[in-house]
This record gives C-alpha cells, structure tokens and sequence, in this order.
C-alpha cells in the first residue's frame, strides 16, 4: 500500500484528482445521470467549495470522493491514492461529514466519538483528549454525557463535524455542514474551518447551496449544475468573468446621459451601455478602478454625473448567467 | 488480521452499551417465553399423554421448541434498529473510516448473540422451576445451537434491513417468513401430531430438524443422526447468513 502513496502528495500538490468521474443511478428501470464527467483538481492545503442547487450531484460527487459510492464511470485520485485500487488508502486519509448526520440518538455524544476514533487506530487515551478538544473549539464543551437525540440541531451538527475530524483527517470532506445552523454558529464554522487550514494545513473540500457560504470561505469554487461543472475560479474571479461590475450613472438631462454611454462604451472591457433617459448602465470588469477614470473624462467635457451606484455581482448573478436559474430555486 | 477482530470489538462494544441503556428492548424479549412457559407450558403438560407425542416429558418438549424460536426471534427483528441506523448516518459514518466492512456488520451480530444468549440462560432458568430437568452440557450444547441460529438471523436481518433501507417495506418481510418457520418447525407443538402431509411440508423446514435436535441433545442423545443434521443445517445457516450478510454491506458502495 505505502507503494502506492504516490509522489501527489509527497509534492503537497494535487490532493484531489478527477478524471471523467460520473455516476448514473438505476432505479426501476429509470437512470439518473446524477454526475456526468467532472474534472477537477484540489490543491493541497485549498478551501474548495462545491457550489451548486439541489439535486445538482453535490453529495454523489462527496459520496464517490469517500468511496461511499463507486463510480460508474472514470476515476479520481484522493489523498494519493487511486478510489478502485486503494479505497482504504482513501479512508484512512480522510474525514467525512456526511449531509445525513453521523450519531445515533441513545447514544451519549463522548461515547461515540471515542468510538469512531477506535476504528483510526487511535487509543482510547488520545482520542478522549482530542474529542474533548474539538468539542470545545466548536462550543460543544459540556455535551459529552448527553445523548445525541437530545441535542439541538445546531449542536448535533457541529457534533457531526466534530466526528470528522477526531482523526486529524489531512483532507476534509463536508457535505453542507452549515445547514441548520444559527448565524452565529455559521460564522463559528467559518472560523473553525479556516483556522484548520490555517493551523495545521488541512485541505477542506466543503459543498454548499448557500452563495454567502461558498463566497466568504472558498478559495475556490466549483460550480455544479445537473451533474457538469460549468465554471471554476475564484470567488471574485467569477463574479468579474461572468457579468462584471454593474455601474449606474444618473444626469441632469438625456443629452447628458447620451454623451455619457458613448464615454464609457470606451472604458477598457465595458459592454455596450444601455441609455434610458437620465441613466447610463454599464457593465465592466472592475467598477471601482473604472469609475474615477470615467468621472474624470466626463468632467472634462463639463459633464456632472448626479447620482454613481456600483454594484458588485454575487455568486448568485453568477449562476444566473450560466444556467439561467438562481441558486435559490 | 488484527484489525478485523479490533474493529469487531468496537463496534461490539458501541452496540452493547446501547443495548444495556436499553434494558427494556431486552427485558420484552424474555418476557415473551416467559409468558409461554407460565401459560402454555401446563397445557403441554397434558398433551404429553396422547398417541405420537415425542420421547421425553413435556418441558424436554416444549423449551427446545421456546429456545429455537427465541434465536430465530432474537435475529429477525433486529434489522429495524439497523434501518434507524442508517437514516442517522451512523451506517455511512463507519463505512467511511478504514474499519473492516466484516467488523462493522459481526460486531453487531455478536452483541445480538449475546443478548440472546443471556435470554436463553434465563430462560432455562426459569423452565428449572417449571420442572424442567437436563444435564449442564446439554445446555451448553443447546445455547451454541442457539447462539448460531441467532447469528444466522441477526445476519439475514441486517442484510434485509439495509436493502430495503425502509421499515414499511422491511416489516411484511419479516412478517411472511416468520410466520410459516415457526408454524412448520414444531416449536410449539410438535410435529410428530401432525398429519401426513403437513410432516411432509415441515421436513423441507430446516428449523423443524433444529428443534429435533435440540430435543434429542434435551433428552441425552448426543450422537443420534437427528442431533448431527441439525448441527449441520445450523452450520450450513450461520455460513450462509454470514456470507449473505457480509455480500450486501460490502455492496452498500454499489
Ligand atoms: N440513491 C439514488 N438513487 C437514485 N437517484 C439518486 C440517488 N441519490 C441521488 N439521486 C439523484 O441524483 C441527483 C443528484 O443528487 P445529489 O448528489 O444528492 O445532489 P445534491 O447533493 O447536489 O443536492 C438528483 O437528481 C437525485 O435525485
Ligand atoms: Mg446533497
């Protein structure tokens, strides 16, 4: 097996590497391509997010990722290992937080961290210590007696989270982990999950259905939709790529605002601006470094613009303009 | 392979301690042979008198017949709490870490054959005061019977139970097969009073030719043909039962 611990993550390179990875899913006599041909790589040490509606094929991509689920077509390499040759290889590798939970309700919170530590390898010593840490670190200090059933939501969740990480997993897997959570605990999350990348280099791989989420912690993303990728970047480098910045100028007149469009259908990267009496809206790459040049032109030709709005794009516009649907359907 | 037999040991001792806190669950599986033995153990009692009743007195009979179906009992049911599992995520929790996918369905079976274990013992405790009275070793011998007729099932259940993945469709299941194996196996009358014809349809019924067994073993008849068939088709189901089992964990990445 240590043979086959490649020179991937030796280099702390490539953590996860997906060639034509697909699933299709039989279900009387129906299939499901739920997952259709994604490449993809993560880097080591990345927070990657995997951004995409409902149904899209966030959790089959997760569960084929875990071996959970075997492809039914294409291969990945994760942690540095081959999914079909080494599957525990895999497992041994990583940590899971899977979209259904992890506890059972009679059980007591403590009881079933130690536990799942065991299966590591991990002694009962260690993974006591450690899941006593965790639990702190995530608010959970004083839950170690009570039965998962009994917990609330949020707590059971970040119990979950907790699961996935007692054995220091070098690459972390979290299926919307935030769902179900307050606003205060979310941004706890976020915390905890930057500072495990931050701290102690851990790469996170984390599937959202919340742009805020996918905006505030990715590095990266991957947007997916009906089982394809369909765009990767940045958060802000896909927020430029697809529609730009929107700047809206209002004028004291229409003359004004007609003067005004041909100045900033001018402007490097600006798509053709749209005039509408007063107004002048425009698209381009980056409204803050443009704006003042614009300002400054019109200036010159003794023109005052009123009113100046920029807005920036959210991942949601983002979405809107590859698949032409909102995220929030 | 140590870590097969470790990982068994965990997930052992996770659903024992479950299985403690629950002392209920365990209690209302006694108390069901119990009921048996104090309500229809004196009605035995007298049929033990009439023509083809079997050697032996009516509490040599009659628990071999409560025992067997305690182990067959004892497993069927068991796949609801593995349903429950899975809907919690515990299922998918373990099969992502490297645990043995062998380890993560025995080490529930062998808590499963434990508690029926402590079943059968008090049990034949009871039957003690009742009248009932057979060497130690031929408990011994009875209580491995049972243990492996109990794992067969605790097996099988557990397969069924994450096929289906779905209580409502689990429960008829069980239902069908329950019914006819404890109806065709003389557990509680046996079937020696039968007609023809219904010996006929309960000789195909392995689980009549376990109770035999367990007769014959309650009797002192170790090394009669009854006894040996009855271990083998213990053997032949805990074998099948186990390789079912394990077949449909490890197809759960399908
Ligand atoms: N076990 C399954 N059998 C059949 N279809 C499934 C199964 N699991 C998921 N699907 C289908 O595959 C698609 C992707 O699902 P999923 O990966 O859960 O999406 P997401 O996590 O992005 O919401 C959906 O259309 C879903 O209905
Ligand atoms: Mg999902």
């Amino acid at each position: 097996m240590d043979n086959d611990q490649p020179n991937v993550t030796a280099d702390g390179q490539i953590m996860i590497e997906t060639k034509g990875l697909s699933r299709i899913y039989k279900t009387r006599g129906k299939t499901v391509e739920a997952v259709r041909g994604v490449d993809f790589s993560v880097s080591s040490g990345e927070i990657v997010g995997f951004l995409g509606p409902n149904g899209a094929g966030k959790t089959t991509t997760l569960k084929m990722l875990t071996t959970l689920l075997t492809p039914t077509g294409g291969s990945a390499r994760v942690a540095g290992f081959d999914l079909r040759k080494d599957p525990v290889g895999v497992r041994r590798a990583i940590g899971y937080v899977s979209q259904a939970g992890s506890t059972a309700s009679e059980a007591r919170a403590g009881e079933e961290l130690v536990s799942h530590a065991r299966f590591y390898g991990i002694d009962k010593h260690t993974a006591t210590q450690r899941a006593r840490d965790l639990l702190a670190a995530l608010d959970l200090a004083d839950i170690w007696e009570r039965k998962c059933g009994l917990l609330s939501g949020g707590q059971r969740r970040r119990l979950d989270i907790v699961m996935g990480l007692i054995h220091q997993p070098k690459l972390v897997f979290l299926d919307e982990p935030s769902t179900g959570l307050d606003p205060q605990s979310r941004a706890n999350l976020w915390t905890h999950i930057r500072k495990l990348r931050d701290e102690i280099g851990t790469t996170v791989f984390i599937t959202t259905h919340y742009m805020d989420e996918a905006d505030a912690l990715s590095d990266r993303l991957l947007v997916i939709d009906k089982g394809e990728i369909v765009a990767e970047g940045t958060p802000s480098e896909l927020k430029r790529r697809v529609s730009g910045d929107a700047i809206t100028l209002t004028f004291r007149d229409d003359a004004d605002a007609r003067q005004a469009g041909d100045a900033a259908a001018k402007m490097p990267g600006a798509e053709t601006p749209v005039v509408e009496g007063h107004l002048v809206r425009v698209h381009v790459p980056d409204g803050a470094s443009a704006l003042p040049a614009l300002l400054a032109e019109l200036a010159r030709a003794d023109i005052t613009a009123t009113g100046v709005e920029v807005k920036k794009p959210t991942l949601d516009d983002v979405f809107l303009s590859l698949t032409g649907r909102s995220l929030r359907d | 392979m140590p870590t097969i037999l470790s990982d068994t040991w965990t997930v052992f001792s996770r659903a024992m301690l479950l299985s403690v806190r629950q002392p209920l669950w365990v209690a209302i599986g006694i108390l069901q042979p119990i009921l048996y033995l104090t309500l229809f153990g004196p009605l035995l009692e007298r049929v033990a008198s009439v023509p083809g009743f079997p050697p032996g007195d009516a509490w040599v009979v009659f628990v071999p017949g409560l025992l067997v179906q305690l182990g067959i009992f004892g497993g069927l049911f068991v796949g609801f709490g593995i349903i429950a599992e899975w809907r919690a995520g515990v299922i998918d929790r373990m099969m992502v870490t490297p645990a043995s996918r062998v380890a993560l369905i025995s080490g529930r079976v062998l808590r499963d054959v434990v508690v029926l274990v402590v079943q059968a013992i008090i049990l034949t405790g009871c039957a003690y005061f009742f009248g009932l009275r057979v060497p130690i070793w031929a408990v011994l011998i009875g209580l491995v019977l049972i243990a492996m007729l109990g794992a067969a099932f605790s097996y099988i259940s557990y397969a069924v139970g994450l096929m289906t993945k779905s209580e409502d469709a689990f429960a008829p299941l069980v239902n069908t097969v329950a019914l006819p194996v404890l109806l065709l196996s003389g557990i509680l009358l046996p079937m020696s009073l039968a007609p023809a014809w219904l010996q006929v349809l309960s000789a195909i019924n392995p689980f009549k030719h376990i109770v035999d067994a367990l007769r014959a073993i309650f009797r002192g008849e170790v090394l009669s043909p009854v006894v040996a068939l009855g271990l083998v088709l213990a053997i032949a189901l805990i074998a099948l039962g186990a390789w079912f089992g394990n077949r449909v964990f490890a197809a759960q990445t399908k």
